[in-house]
């Protein structure tokens, strides 16, 4: 089965398959079947043509998922970029851009932590 | 959390008042404020502003682009410049 371009797992269930596209998660997805109307118990392997156009459809008209979504998000950071915001800023140096501290913690935008004067050699 | 869409944005009322003064003689001047707190709105478009930073007045040329952000975001008020041994420590890392 696929949506979105992208291989839905075939043993798992729907509401968890359909978290496997960029741009839905866990709400988006319940939304999803709840207004398409099938069962978010089913397996991936089991859902009907019917069900798969439906769900299609309904993605198509209200999401933007995988690379339109990654598009935009790139285009708004680099929007802030270019205006030389502040916020553009930290973008371009790598950091927290909300407000976030950075004397300790931070890592997951820093990177691992690079240690200054290292081992001490006797 | 954002602001109610009901107050509108924030501009400080004296600025506003220059903005609209100036635009209204259609000069070009640079106007020079402390006001970072105030939004960037459509009528700031195209005029040049001199943003206070705490020490000096930073030179924000308002585009399109910019409206809906504050002032101060474009007025950087902390200069960064390296740690000491950052270059050493690259050099080490190869």
């Amino acid at each position: 089965m696929r949506i979105a371009g992208v291989d839905l797992p075939l043993n798992e269930r729907i509401e968890s398959g359909l978290t496997k596209i960029y741009g839905i998660g866990r709400s988006a997805s319940k939304r999803i079947l709840s207004e398409t109307g099938v069962d978010p118990n089913k397996r991936v392997k089991s859902l009907t043509d019917e069900d798969g156009l439906k769900i299609r459809s309904l993605i198509d008209k209200e999401f933007t998922v995988e690379g339109d979504l990654r598009r935009e998000v790139s285009l708004s950071i680099k929007r802030l970029r270019d205006i030389g915001s502040y916020r553009g800023t930290r973008h371009k140096l790598k950091l927290p851009a909300r407000g976030q501290r950075t004397r300790t913690n931070a890592r997951t935008r820093k990177g691992p932590k690079k240690s200054i004067g290292g081992l001490q050699k006797k | 959390m954002s602001r109610s869409l009901k107050k509108g944005p924030f501009v400080d009322e004296k600025l506003m008042k220059k903005v609209l003064l100036m635009t209204e003689k259609n000069e070009k001047k640079v106007i020079k404020t402390w006001s970072r707190r105030s939004t960037i709105v459509p009528e700031f478009i195209g005029i040049t502003f001199a943003v206070h930073n705490g020490m000096k007045f930073i030179p924000v040329y308002v585009t399109e682009n910019m409206v809906g952000h504050k002032l101060g975001e474009f007025s950087a008020t902390r200069t960064f410049r390296a740690h000491s041994g950052a270059k050493k420590e690259v050099t080490k890392q190869k």
